[in-house]
């Protein structure tokens, strides 16, 4: 395929090319990270964060590099993951926009790339390539994480609009965000699977309230919405109404690829977190004169051990599915992978950290390996649980029998959930 | 398995896995167990015209590989061997034909090779101690001059086919540093005890070097320069070993869910079970991971990759524990006859644990991972 780019004024450039390019181009228009926290960059507060990645995002893009994998015609550059890899290669160690990485630009927008409309492709894609508005999924809701088809929060029809009711939960950031994909129940009378549809949600309207949810280590990154007769137009409907299980199923993928660190357009490397807990173990030992300790190095070389073979396996299943070797559902497998592997991490740091993990002073790095350690599950709960996972393996990849289910084969109205459960039994 | 294999290489392994399933299936792998060798020195000919002796030398030397990248194709080999926990001195002979073929001397190489690529003689490498790490600081066997000789003594256990073998290279240290030897199987002073063995047809020695004496034209390489050689010859070693536990843990695990479709209880097929099916998503993570690092680190030695010597460390350092464990997973999933003779299953669980146990466990590896990681930080 030829791209002609405005950046390259030509066909498409070579890698090599591209790559010197980048590599120049980073250097003169980002600013080093120098310790600041990757994601955080060098904001000073949550509210300045956002300022920043949208004016960094604006940068990328007026320069060329932004969506470098999306299509042309949405505002990408029609190219291939190895140059969003090479992107990622030379900008590593400068501060990016990381807050568009998830689920922005590797979970929502693939979706609408494989279900908007012309018009809808045409009016949200673009707009966040250029930085300006950014996305968050309404998809948990309080009465149950796991089951997302189980959604009670429902979106009526009014006329031209949809009127939304319900609650939902764990998004990211929310009040940070401009828009939404809502998954919300438009049809009571049909299985739970068949009543579903995908909406686009303006964050900032009347009868949305945002609370923040205050996390074990402190973090508030996590968010409640509550919905009451929020209006959504009817042509911000993503895919077809009532066919919103086939549209969420498809952004639980890209979320798992993205979770995995499989995504194409992911802007950040793909495994940077994990070499970081390793490292900072390492480090951590280093102070100690760890790696004098062998009982350390065992640790040290576990974590190592654990960082490289996740790497080596996302590149496994990554190829596996795009060439048929193992179907898509086996985006699960790295998934699983990561949970683990960040919960031994986790486990590791806390070990190789002793007291100093929970008695420490300001300066000292050891006092957040015993908060992390407190939030250790995460990584096995956030992006559906690991139990769900191996649901998800063992069933569409060995191709397993099902779980029995209750709720599968009558109208929606008729299945037990959790609204009718009182709130105190006696 | 390599997800990105050219014609040739298929091939290589559709004939390998075809003449092993035709030669030694199963039950001829348990005949065997009886067999003093371990191995039909007929058969193993018969392999070597397939090319399991010559992927690893060179065209010059008169070996030859499939795709131009040697241990790729050798590692296909070694996967196929170990889904049929296949008899042969795989490893053994082509680690040593390895190094004859980049270190030799035109007259060593001249007068060995022959004999190893065609499978008329068996070559062994003596380098584990007892009692000691494979590492240069920790070699005790020595080697003295003695006027135009050198002079061998020490211990070398468990050396891998070294009861079978015509040919011994014997990795020694002493005052002209760590050097390499290759030596007849018939030299006066050696003393070699076979062992007693896990693996039904892979056969392990004890050899005791008595002031063995040899020439200097038995010195392989350079005097005092094997530490590279030495490195080379263990990731290769490190390569085939977990080329052959994925490729017998693949097999175990292909069977075990076969086994959870067909088997029934209360009514319902065990891959019904919520229990059980977790357990089956973890050892399918495991397996492809296993298959992943195998292959990332097949590469990195095959390329010479400046971080070969760490990615297959910690290939073998995964590898290793979590292949075993996955098979005792599935000893667990077929119950009670699983931990029968009469059942497969521990002819696979040998054979990884055969491997697991020699040129450096998993908490060798990982001891080595770690101090490479901390030369690593320090350097920048």
């Amino acid at each position: 395929m030829t791209v002609t780019t405005a950046a390259s004024r030509g066909p498409a450039e070579d890698l090599g090319t591209f790559q010197a390019r980048a590599k120049e181009w980073v250097a003169g228009n980002l600013v080093p990270l120098d310790g600041a926290d990757p994601f955080l960059g060098h904001a000073t507060d949550d509210a300045d964060q956002v300022v920043r990645a949208k004016v960094i995002q604006r940068k990328l893009f007026d320069a060329g590099f932004a969506g470098l994998c999306y299509p042309v015609e949405y505002g990408g550059r029609g190219l291939r993951a190895e140059y969003q890899d090479a992107f990622i290669g030379v900008s590593y160690g400068y501060e990016l926009p990381r807050l568009f990485n998830m689920p922005t630009f590797t979970i929502i927008l693939p979706t609408i790339l494989d279900f908007g409309t012309e018009e809808q492709k045409k009016r949200f894609i673009p707009a966040a390539l250029k930085g300006e508005e950014l996305w968050v999924q309404f998809l948990s809701e309080p009465t149950g994480g796991s089951d997302l088809a189980g959604a009670l929060t429902r979106a009526d029809r009014r006329g031209d609009e949809f009127v939304l009711n319900g609650s939902k939960i764990w998004s990211t950031y929310a009040w940070k965000s401009d828009y939404a994909l809502c998954v919300a129940r438009t049809n009571w009378d049909v299985p739970k699977h068949k009543g579903l549809s995908v909406l686009i949600v303006k964050v900032h309207q009347p009868g949305i309230t945002i609370t923040q949810i205050k996390h074990v280590d402190g973090t508030d990154e996590f968010c409640q919405e509550f919905f009451d007769d929020v209006a959504v137009p009817a042509d911000q409907v993503l895919g077809q109404v009532d066919d919103g299980w086939n549209v969420a199923s498809r952004l639980l993928l890209h979320e798992r690829e993205a979770m995995s660190g499989s995504s194409v357009y992911a802007m950040a490397p793909r495994t940077a977190a994990h070499e970081n807990d390793q490292v900072s173990a390492a480090a951590l030992a280093q102070d100690s004169g760890g790696a004098t300790d062998p009982r350390v190095r065992q640790l040290i070389g576990e974590a190592r051990v654990l960082t490289r073979v996740h790497a080596a396996l996302v590149g496994r299943i990554a190829t596996s599915i795009r060439t048929g070797r193992l179907p898509a559902a086996a985006g699960s497998i790295p998934r699983l992978s990561n949970g683990m592997m960040r919960v031994r991490l986790a486990s590791i740091a806390l070990e190789i950290a002793g007291d100093r993990a929970i008695a420490w002073n300001d300066d000292d790095p050891t006092g957040d390996l015993g908060v992390a350690y407190l939030g250790r599950q995460g990584p096995c709960i956030g992006g559906g649980t690991t139990e769900i996972t191996r649901n998800i393996i063992s069933e569409r990849v060995l191709g397993m029998p099902r779980e029995h289910a209750e709720d599968l084969d009558r109208p929606f109205r008729d299945v037990r959930t959790n609204a009718a459960v009182p709130r105190h039994r006696r | 398995m390599d997800l990105d294999l050219t014609p040739d290489q298929q091939l290589l392994r559709d004939t390998t896995r075809k003449f092993l399933h035709a030669t030694v299936p199963l039950t001829a792998v348990r005949a065997l167990a009886e067999n003093a060798a371990g191995f039909d020195p007929g058969w193993w000919q018969r392999g070597a015209e397939l090319g399991w002796t010559s992927l690893l030398v060179d065209e010059r030397r008169g070996g030859g590989s499939i795709s131009g990248e040697g241990l790729r194709d050798l590692a296909l080999v070694a996967e196929e061997m170990g889904a049929m926990v296949s008899p042969g001195p795989l490893i053994a002979t082509n680690v040593v034909a390895q190094t004859l073929s980049r270190e030799a001397s035109e007259e060593l190489a001249s007068h060995v090779l022959p004999g190893l690529l065609s499978g008329e003689t068996i070559a062994a490498w003596c380098v584990s101690e007892p009692g000691h790490d494979i590492s240069p600081d920790e070699m005790t066997l020595q080697a003295r001059r003695d006027g135009a000789e050198f002079v061998l003594d020490g211990v070398k256990r468990p050396v891998d086919t070294g009861g079978q073998a015509d040919w011994l290279l014997v990795t020694a240290t002493g005052s002209d540093g760590l050097s390499q030897f290759l030596v007849p199987s018939s030299a006066p002073g050696l003393r070699i005890t076979p062992l007693r063995g896990l693996d039904l047809v892979r056969r392990h020695v004890e050899i005791g070097f008595d002031r063995v004496r040899v020439p200097a034209s038995a010195v392989v390489g350079v005097l005092g320069g094997a530490f590279l050689s030495l490195e080379a010859q263990l990731q290769t070693v490190l390569v085939l070993q977990c080329a052959e536990i994925v490729g017998a843990t693949d097999r175990v695990f292909d069977f075990t869910v076969q086994y959870a479709f067909d088997r029934s209880s209360f009514g319902r097929a065990l891959a019904s079970y919520q229990a059980l099916k977790h357990r089956f998503a973890d050892m399918k993570l495991w397996l492809e991971s296993a298959q992943a690092i195998t292959v990332d680190a097949t590469r990195a030695v095959q390329d010479g990759a400046p971080d070969a010597g760490e990615v297959v460390r910690i290939a073998k350092a995964y590898v290793a524990e979590r292949c075993p464990e996955l098979i005792q997973d599935c000893i667990q999933m077929h119950g009670g006859i699983g931990v029968t003779w009469d059942h497969d299953l521990h002819l696979y669980l040998r054979r990884v644990v055969v491997n697991r146990q020699t040129y450096g466990d998993p908490m060798h590896q990982r001891d080595s991972v770690a101090i490479l990681a901390d030369r690593i930080g320090e350097q920048r």
